[in-house]
């Protein structure tokens, strides 16, 4: 679709727009233009800007020309993700010893900011996959971990995190679905909401009460698709990010084996705050790609756009809009890479600036796609221009992994 | 077979950047603006590693001309499966000016070098659309050529090339040693994976100066100027045929 290559070609690093207007939003001092100080490459190392490369060739080509049509055909980009996987993307902070790439929090957050460029509803769903694969790697004992990891690091089974309830959103520690012990197996009840993947991915991460009331009573167990007592709900009607499923995921008298449960009992509510932090990490950097993307369809649509005899980049007013736009997706990097080297580092710090960097920029990176659909005017709105496909996913973007909790952790941890 | 390729790659502007004249009309804008591997040269590269995974060639180098920068162009071949870089370092006047002969030359003097059995370049750079480089380090070697290479393959100590020339599709058959220029149908380069990047970082690259390989890389050519091509103008529309082949005289066309 004409949008989608639109697309593809706005985000290429470097682009200048040819035009006799274009001299004014080009430092005529230095010679750069705004795509060079926004700039994602800038402050990696060679070896990062190889993956980013990498992620950014594989968005442009693989992803980017489909994601019209994943979304309104409501397509599981099944094979794309899995070609994704042969790359490494399918398991990026997993351990190499069992299958994934063995790369940093930092890595991953600009693998993630590369790839959203192509299709942001489907990076978000690989980000969760990865997030799951990273659990039962880092939680799960070397059984579990050879069970699943391989096959989710190739991609060849899709995970889910199921942590989510009808009756406890923001208020996660209240959980109801319960996991009764009986001989070698938790016999599971219960109900999990809005799950991204649900009833199209075979590993499902969920997290449900063996103990008593609050988060010490959560454990945490994997439980597998096929397993009798484990059936979805409809497939829910979404505004937008149409190319993953989300639906309800339903516990009746499910028996799970013991040997599925990552970590000792209590250990649950812990282990999905640990997964959280990297997946407000990697949700972050979803939305850098987008906001970076919407930022040089703005400016080219400034360079072409005629009004008052004139084209939009002459106009003092938008010029300044631009140069915040850009100001406020260079700072929303910052504190994603900042949060990500953190967590990396396991600095007591880390949950925090995961937190803030949800929320910092998930808000930032909204006004500028806000921004970038203004600038376009009436053409904004219309689906053949790519810049109206960011705002609705966007909406979306709030809402995931709780902004609202990302607060009360900011907050009370 | 114990065969080694050398594979020339060159750093370019990235296809997709819309190029700027410098403001003194003496090239382009190349400062901050995007590089990346000529896409002919990833063709090639992809070849190479191709014939090393049939087993068909024992060894891939890739060799790039240029600043420091060129080892980024170096390493992203390594990452797709060449074994070691060399780097022929070539700055400032002198890289402005380095084309074909001069980077012929060094080639030829790395293939005797390195005792290289096949020369895999892109046909063509996309700055300056030269078309020469393949040719002219063939003639220096005094080895066959197979340009415009669409399919390659290797039968015993000859090559056979299927070449897509104006005319259609060429077969030829030619003998190795012997330098091969990668056209567009060859391959289709392969992503480079996370753990092939990782892997790369290891590699080896070779620092070179064009004066150890006994090559001269001054120029005897001199760009004069650079200019944007002129801007499109729009057509004229005519109604009759008559008018067509009156405005065409007019215009001192016919």
């Amino acid at each position: 679709m004409a949008a989608a290559r639109v697309l593809a070609r706005g985000v290429r690093l470097g682009s200048y727009s040819i035009g006799r207007s274009r001299s004014l939003i080009f430092n005529t001092v230095q010679g750069r233009g705004i795509a060079a100080c926004i700039d994602p490459s800038i402050g990696l190392t060679d070896e990062q800007k190889e993956f980013q490369k990498v992620a950014f060739d594989f968005a442009a080509n693989e992803m980017a020309p489909h994601m019209a049509e994943w979304d309104l055909k409501e397509i599981f980009p099944v094979e794309a993700m899995r070609k994704a996987a042969q790359l490494g993307f399918g398991g990026i902070y997993v351990n190499p010893d069992v299958g994934g790439s063995g790369l940093s929090r930092l890595d991953t957050s600009i693998i993630f900011e590369a790839l959203s460029t192509g299709c942001v509803s489907t990076t978000a769903y690989i980000s969760i996959h990865n997030m799951c694969a990273w659990m039962i790697d880092t939680f799960g004992n070397n059984e579990q971990r050879e069970k699943f990891c391989p096959d989710l690091c190739v991609m060849q089974k899709f995970a889910s995190y199921c942590l989510t309830e009808p009756g406890s959103g923001s208020d996660a520690a209240s959980l109801l679905t319960s996991a009764k012990l009986q001989g070698d197996h938790y016999i599971l009840n219960g109900s999990k909401a809005f799950i991204s993947g649900g009833g199209d991915t075979d590993v499902y991460v969920v997290m449900c009460r063996t103990g008593g009331k609050g988060p010490k009573g959560i454990s945490c167990l994997v439980v597998e698709k096929g397993t009798p007592g484990l059936s979805f709900g409809k497939k829910e009607k979404k505004v937008g990010w149409n190319s993953q499923p989300t639906r309800a995921v339903i516990f009746e008298d499910c028996a799970v084996p013991v040997t599925n449960r990552l970590g000792a009992e209590g250990e649950g509510f812990n282990i999905a705050m640990k997964g959280l932090n990297g997946g407000r990490i990697n949700i972050a950097s979803c939305s850098l790609g987008a906001a970076h993307a919407s930022v040089l369809l703005a400016r080219d649509h400034m360079c072409v756009r005629k009004q008052f005899g004139e084209t939009l980049s002459n106009s003092q007013f938008l010029q300044f809009k631009l140069a915040e736009m850009a100001t406020k997706l260079v700072a929303s990097r910052l504190l994603v890479r900042q949060a990500a080297v953190a967590l990396q580092e396991g600095r007591p710090e880390a949950v925090s600036l995961c937190s803030m960097a949800k929320l910092f920029v998930t808000d930032e990176c909204f006004s500028i796609c806000n921004q970038a659909l203004q600038i376009h005017g009436g053409y904004g709105y219309l689906k053949d221009y790519a810049v109206q496909v960011f705002i609705y996913l966007f909406i979306y973007l709030f809402i995931y992994l709780f902004i609202y909790l990302s607060f009360v952790f900011f907050f009370r941890y | 077979m114990s065969a080694r390729v050398l594979v020339g790659v060159k750093r370019v502007i990235d296809y997709a950047v819309k190029i700027r004249v410098k403001p003194d009309h003496t090239g382009v804008v190349t400062d901050g603006v995007k590089h990346s591997m000529n896409p002919f040269c990833e063709i090639a590269v992809e070849e190479a590693v191709k014939l090393k995974e049939k087993k068909l060639v024992k060894e891939v180098v890739a060799v790039s001309c240029g600043p420091q920068q060129v080892q980024e162009t170096i390493r992203t071949a390594l990452a797709m499966g060449a074994d070691r870089g060399i780097h022929v370092e070539v700055s400032g006047k002198d890289y402005e000016t380095l084309g074909p002969l001069q980077v012929s030359k060094i080639l030829a003097a790395l293939a005797k070098k390195e005792q290289a059995d096949l020369i895999i370049l892109g046909k063509q750079a996309i700055d300056d659309d030269c078309n020469q480089t393949g040719q002219m380090t063939a003639a220096l070697l005094d080895w066959p050529q197979g340009t415009f290479a669409s399919e390659v393959n290797i039968e015993a100590d000859k090559l056979k090339v299927v070449r897509e020339v104006d005319g259609g599709l060429e077969t030829i058959k030619i003998k190795l040693p012997a330098v091969v220029t990668a056209d567009l149908r060859l391959n289709t380069p392969r992503y480079a994976t996370l753990p092939n990047i990782m892997k790369a970082k290891k590699k080896k690259i070779a620092n070179v100066k064009p004066a150890d390989l006994g090559v001269d890389v001054s120029s005897r050519l001199e760009v004069l100027k650079v200019d944007e091509p002129p801007q499109r103008q729009g057509g004229v529309k005519v109604e009759t045929v008559n008018d067509l082949v009156r405005k065409l005289k007019e215009a001192g066309r016919i």
